[in-house]
This record gives C-alpha cells, sequence and structure tokens, in this order.
C-alpha cells in the first residue's frame, strides 16, 4: 500500500517568536506521516534550528521577510525545504563543533549546524544569496522504525 | 504567550533556577538574564532544574556554554538537574554530560556543593 504524496506550505515571518508554531506545524504533519513521537521531535528541532539560522543570518530578524516552509511527505520519507531571500551564509563551509573549544571561547553559533546534520538523514544547501537560499532537510520512515 | 519560565530559589550560597516550558530562540534571551543576574550578585553555585522543560534548542545550549567558563572561574558551577529523557537527549547529543555534571535531583547537587 503506498501512501500518496502530500504537500504542505507554512509562510511566515521571520522573528523568533514564531518558532514554537512553525514546530507544531512540523510536528503535526511528521505524525501523520508516520515517524515516532522521538522522531517527530528530532524533526521539529532540526526544522527551528534551520529557521533560527534563517531569522538570525540571513534575515537579521527583520519580520516583513518572509521564511519560506514547504514539506513533502510520502511512503517513505519527510522533506522539509526552507527557502529565504536573505544575505545567505555558507553553512557547507562551517567545521563541526568542538563544544570544549565553544566553552573556551564562549561561543554560541554552531551548534545548530550540527544538531541538524545529526537529526537528519540528508541535508541539501543551496546558496543564492540575495536570490534564493535553500535548505532541505529529509528525514526517511523506516531508519527511524528500525533505529 | 509566554511559553517558557524561569523561577529562582536561593539556599545560602547557592540558587536554583527551575525552568519550564519551551527554551527556543525566542525565549534563551529570558534564561541567560536570569543568570547575568546570578553572576552580578556573585551567586556562582547555580543549579538549573529542568523537570517543567519541555524543550530545548541550540540557543538554550548556547546559554549554559556562554557562562560557565566565567562561572568556573569565580569557584562556581553550572550542575543540571532533573532532566527528562526528551531533554537529555539534546544535551547528549552535543556531549555536555562530559563537560558538566548532570543529577537526577536538585538535593544532590546542593549537597555536592556542600559537600
Amino acid at each position: 500500500m503506498k501512501a500518496k504524496t502530500q504537500k504542505y506550505r507554512l509562510k511566515i515571518p521571520s522573528v523568533t517568536e514564531n518558532l514554537q508554531m512553525i514546530r507544531e506545524f512540523v510536528l503535526k504533519i511528521a505524525a501523520k506521516a508516520g515517524f515516532n513521537e522521538e522522531t517527530q521531535e528530532q524533526i521539529a528541532l532540526a526544522v527551528d534550528e534551520a529557521c533560527t539560522n534563517v531569522i538570525k543570518h540571513a534575515h537579521h530578524h527583520d519580520a516583513r521577510r518572509l521564511m519560506d516552509i514547504q514539506i513533502k511527505t510520502d511512503a517513505n520519507k519527510m522533506i522539509i525545504t526552507i527557502t529565504d531571500k536573505g544575505s545567505g551564509f555558507d553553512i557547507t563551509k562551517l567545521k563541526d563543533p568542538d563544544v570544549e573549544k565553544y566553552i573556551r571561547e564562549s561561543r554560541h553559533g554552531g551548534l545548530g549546524i550540527y544538531l541538524i546534520k545529526t537529526l537528519m538523514d540528508e541535508v541539501d544547501y543551496e546558496f543564492n544569496p540575495g536570490v534564493k537560499n535553500q535548505v532541505q532537510l529529509t528525514k526517511y520512515l523506516q531508519k527511524s522504525v528500525t533505529s | 504567550m509566554e511559553n517558557f519560565e524561569v523561577a529562582r530559589e536561593d539556599h545560602s550560597e547557592v540558587s536554583i533556577l527551575r525552568l519550564k516550558g519551551f527554551l527556543d530562540a525566542h525565549t534563551a534571551p529570558n534564561f541567560e538574564q536570569a543568570i547575568q543576574e546570578l553572576i552580578e550578585e556573585k551567586r556562582f553555585k547555580i543549579i538549573v532544574s529542568m523537570s517543567d522543560l519541555n524543550y530545548i534548542s541550540s540557543a538554550g545550549l548556547g546559554v549554559f556554554m556562554g557562562f560557565i567558563e566565567e562561572i568556573r572561574e569565580k569557584d562556581g558551577d553550572i550542575k543540571l538537574t532533573n532532566m527528562t529523557d526528551k531533554v537529555y537527549k539534546v544535551f547528549d547529543l552535543l556531549g555536555f554530560p562530559a563537560l558538566y555534571q548532570i543529577f537526577k535531583e536538585e538535593a544532590e547537587a546542593e549537597k555536592e556543593y556542600n559537600r
């Protein structure tokens, strides 16, 4: 039995107070797609981290700028695509953080990217600063069932 | 709508911050302010109790990391207690258990400070 592809979309102002709403949106869709509770929460956390990056670094907390969150689910996966038109920054160039070093240097950034990479099965980026930046997060259903 | 709260309780030299709700990039400044106030009052023996914390993102974890060095230099610490499994998993992913003392109950952390 093959589940039909479902598509969802949320266009929302780039402010941190919307993070809660974004997580709830993602949690509901992940539940409907058949992910267990733990995986639903992992996906919501990864999307929170990606949107936090857009709000802070691409749109600089400008509520007039919208983040475009598109979600596609089918029988075996959920793909979340987050698009912004901000200044962008090349996440691929960031190294995984050394937490002890972070503490020594009292730094805050970079942890979110590490969490995204750890929590999701695939992470793809496309950068075209000022035109369109996109991050695409994929989670497979089977992996979450077997793990 | 307030979805995050910090309540503080002082026991002689030790201060307990009890977190409730959702700690993300929106609410992390509230937590940061609570720790900042303790530092200004020179209260460096801190316990962060999390039984009612439903959620934490890297913005919340960053607050712990941002102050720990300064606090430890003053012979203080931030000890973590009463974490739910869900919240612990996020701390664990980033290797926090190697860097912070984690206790089941506030009383155990307090005892450690009073040793």
